[in-house]
């Protein structure tokens, strides 16, 4: 049995409640912070944690921290992005309808941290019932002094609000999201300046995951050392990951890092293997925008090294025979499934939500998804393939916002991986209709080269 | 000067330049001009906000600075960018940049219907320039290319969203010219389209400049569209008192006729400063309804870029040569040889041409169809 943080009292009767809440250890957290410590320490704390964004990128939360710019007399914010809506992710969903007050007990210790007087939880328009389970916490809170002028005596003042998206992916991109939070068309801004300096109303902002903002409360709990002893390396505490796909049992499951990704899937603590007793075609290990992986690569690194579920093991190899962590989506492909087809419903997703502000993203999502969807209807042509490459090169990096690489990505990993069943897609135009490509070699144990 | 700034050193594909603190790498590489400069197609110097969403300016950043040499991982915008002191910067010594150009200009026409031979833009269309620099002929796009109906935004401007690249510069223009926010984007992604709230029209006084600002044959000026094709007008400065803007234009003319009334341009297509000055925007008034050569006074002929298409038969500094007809001819006038409205059935035989004052004028030659109504 890993190490539980976050979900600990998720099973708790009740949990939802303040009393409750309160009753099994809430908001220790809010009174040790605000009595205890300065807004520095706890900063220094988060950083000491080692706690990287939950959000997909992994970018050290701490360091995030200290980037934020503090001039005089400028309020500062924080925003809570709970604009999880990348595909196969839904572990905020979770944390949110479950555990609302451990949400907001990290709010206020991170609101303390940063200085912002007027917090935001910013979610999409989708969950449209979680919303209401927030406010209804936040009430509570308030209503017993969590909340409001001059918290436990400190002279720290806070409020915090729930904006409701109107259901669009990329409103989970940081400048997007604050651009939808002031009440404007949700397109990303141009980077310089990074929100940590001109944010929300221009003022320096910081955004962040509501797993990461969650995580703070066991880390100021436990101290940012102890927390750091959990997990591995620079992958510490633990990570919430929503399993799904072809297993026996998908759902958000707590996990300190140190456990090999064969375990993750096969264990009955985890996904207790693949559903219907079905072997293991390919996963996708971090929400539909990383790099697909097949079978043999997932289970274990191009050194011939196990794989494990964290952010160094799964990004080993890099993009050519790595993946990512990403928002922990953890999607699971049997041998039924065609990787073609998946590729075309990403594609048709990407073109669905890119924003339309700049060129390479507007024009060439929508190019992907026609000839993905040639190829799945067994129209394709040998030369689409590599145009396809060609497409997904030109739009990764050249986009304004990490849309468009995410776009590219999981198309670009599929035809590294998969090129042979787009090639059987192609020869096979009619046969491709009837049935699929099937496990083929993609559970193979790898050629391991050694090194020289 | 009282203080002597500290000025920055960059290098642009191994030109060095200096420029203030805060330019962005697109206006020090204009700085430099020729073809070091990245083209721009939704940035304008005019406009603030605008740019960094088009991508065909991206450059590659060698080295960040003298304090910081790195460079950077990504190719930048360059009008979205600034310059910092001792930056390197390659543009078209770039392979990496010259590919992700043409990637851009690629996406760029994807779905640009590409109807030049009947755009108005024609001649002096950004896009045009930009894909004869760095498109390649042909596509590899093998689907229907996307298309919109065309929308009236009021009586003098036209909305093709066809032919639009989603640059937002006349977004910016409504924003920023007029009071009212009028005009905006809607939807999103492939479908996102320039609009107006359920087709409302707009009648800003200064509306009519979103047709000089847009790169495209996208807004174009219903007094003008399908009158003249841009290189048989003659582009002239001139000027009036107006009480609502500078009253400093460019009439497209031929002949004497006034065809189209511009603000005038400067080499990166841009509004120029007026001489009052501030950006020379128009008012509508100038533009739309000031159509005959007398409201104005003319300053004399606009220089045309010698590249440019509109320089074919528009002759600046004209010097007049002598006649050199009667002195072939001996002292002799010019004999009519014979009168081809005698035989031709096209024009109505009753005009001699001869007989018409100055230059011929359309009115001179309406179509014989016209007649009867």
């Amino acid at each position: 049995m890993g190490v539980k943080l976050l979900l600990e009292k998720a099973h708790v009767e009740g949990i939802r409640s303040y009393e409750v809440y309160r009753r099994e250890g809430g908001y220790r957290a809010v009174e040790k912070a605000l009595k205890t410590m300065s807004p520095d320490a706890v900063t220094e704390e988060v950083k000491k944690s080692g706690l990287r964004g939950r959000g997909g990128a992994g970018f050290p939360s701490g360091m995030k921290w200290s980037f934020l710019a503090k001039p005089e007399g400028v309020p500062r914010h924080l925003v809570c992005n709970a604009d999880e809506s990348e595909p196969g992710t839904f572990k905020d969903r979770y944390l949110m309808e479950f555990l609302p007050h451990l949400l907001i007990e990290g709010l206020i210790v991170s609101s303390f941290a940063l200085g912002s007087n007027a917090t935001y939880i910013y979610i999409r328009g989708e969950y449209a019932w979680i919303p209401d389970i927030l406010e209804q916490a936040i009430a509570e809170a308030k209503a017993n002094g969590w909340l409001g002028k001059n918290i436990l005596g400190s002279g720290f003042d806070c409020e915090i609000y729930v904006q409701r998206g109107a259901g669009a992916y990329i409103c989970g991109e940081e400048t997007a999201l604050i651009e939808s939070l002031e009440g404007k068309r949700g397109n990303p801004r141009i980077k310089p300046p990074f929100p940590a300096v001109k944010g929300v109303w221009d003022r320096p902002t910081v955004v962040n995951n509501v797993e990461t903002l969650a995580a703070v409360v066991p880390i100021i709990n436990m101290g940012g050392e102890e927390y750091a002893k959990i997990g591995v390396g620079r992958s510490t505490g633990t990570k919430l990951i929503s399993a799904c796909g072809n297993i026996n049992k998908p759902g958000v499951y707590e996990i300190d890092m140190t456990i090999s990704v064969e375990e993750f899937i096969y264990s009955d603590e985890y996904c207790g293997g693949i559903k219907n007793g079905k072997r293991l075609k390919a996963c996708i290990p971090g929400g539909s925008s990383v790099p697909i992986l097949p079978a043999n690569l997932l289970l274990k690194t191009a050194k011939g090294e196990t794989r494990y579920m964290n952010y160094e093991s799964l990004s080993d190899g890099g993009f050519a025979t790595g993946s990512m962590m990403g928002s922990g989506g953890f999607i699971v492909l049997d041998e039924d499934q065609c990787v073609v087809k998946n590729t075309y419903t990403l594609a048709r997703f990407y073109r669905h939500e890119s924003c339309g502000q700049c060129s390479p993203c507007r024009e060439g999502t929508g190019w992907m998804e026609k000839i993905l969807k040639n190829i799945d209807m067994g129209k394709g042509k040998m030369s689409d393939i590599d145009l396809l490459w060609d497409i997904q090169r030109k739009i990764e990096g050249n986009t304004i916002c990490p849309l468009g690489d995410a776009a590219a990505w999981p198309v670009a990993a599929a035809i590294r991986h998969f090129r042979d069943e787009f090639e059987w897609h192609v020869k096979n135009p009619q046969e491709c209709l009837t049935r699929n490509y099937g496990l083929a070699n993609y559970a193979d144990p790898l050629e391991v080269k050694s090194e020289m | 000067m009282s203080e002597e700034k500290k000025l920055f050193k960059v290098t642009i594909d191994n030109i060095t330049v200096e420029v203030e603190p805060g330019t962005t790498i697109l206006n020090a590489a204009r700085q430099i001009g020729g073809e070091v400069t990245p083209p721009a197609m939704c940035y304008y110097s005019k406009l603030k906000n605008s740019g960094g969403k088009c991508r065909t300016c991206l450059v590659e950043v060698a080295a960040g600075s003298t304090a910081d040499p790195r460079p950077m991982p990504k190719l930048v915008a360059s009008c979205r960018t600034t310059v910092m002191d001792g930056m390197i910067v390659k543009n078209i010594t770039s392979e990496r940049v010259l590919d992700a150009r043409a990637g851009v200009v690629e996406f760029l026409l994807l779905n640009h219907p590409l109807d030049c031979p009947i755009c108005d833009q024609a001649g002096e269309c950004h896009l045009q320039d930009l894909s004869y620099e760095h498109g390649k002929e042909g596509t590899r796009y093998e689907f229907n290319r996307r298309t919109f109906k065309k929308h009236d935004l009021g009586e003098y401007i036209q909305l093709h969203m066809t032919r639009c690249i989603l640059c937002y510069r006349c977004v910016f223009t409504a924003d920023q010219l007029t009071n009212k926010r009028v005009h905006g984007i809607l939807d999103r992604g492939d479908h996102a389209e320039i609009a107006t709230y359920i087709e409302k029209s707009l009648d800003n006084d200064f509306i009519g400049n979103v047709i000089d600002v847009c790169p495209v044959g996208a807004l174009t000026d219903k007094t003008f569209r399908f009158k003249n094709r841009v290189w048989f007008t003659k582009p002239v400065d001139a000027h009036r008192d107006c009480s609502k803007c500078c009253g400093e234009v460019q009439l497209w003319m031929r002949g004497d006729e006034v065809f189209r009334v511009t603000a005038r341009k400067d080499e990166w297509g841009e509004v120029k400063d007026s001489t009052k000055g501030g950006p020379g925007w128009i008012c509508n008034e100038c533009r739309f309804e000031k159509k005959d050569a007398k409201d104005w006074t003319i300053d004399g002929p606009t220089q045309v870029n010698r590249h440019s298409v509109i320089s074919q038969g528009h002759y600046v500094n004209v010097v007049k040569p002598k006649e050199t007809l009667p002195d072939v001819m001996g002292g002799r006038g010019p004999k009519l040889l014979m009168n081809i409205h005698n035989v031709s059935e096209v024009n109505r035989p009753e005009i001699e041409l001869s007989k018409i004052a100055g230059p011929a004028h359309s009115d001179d030659f309406k179509n014989s169809l016209d007649n009867g109504k």
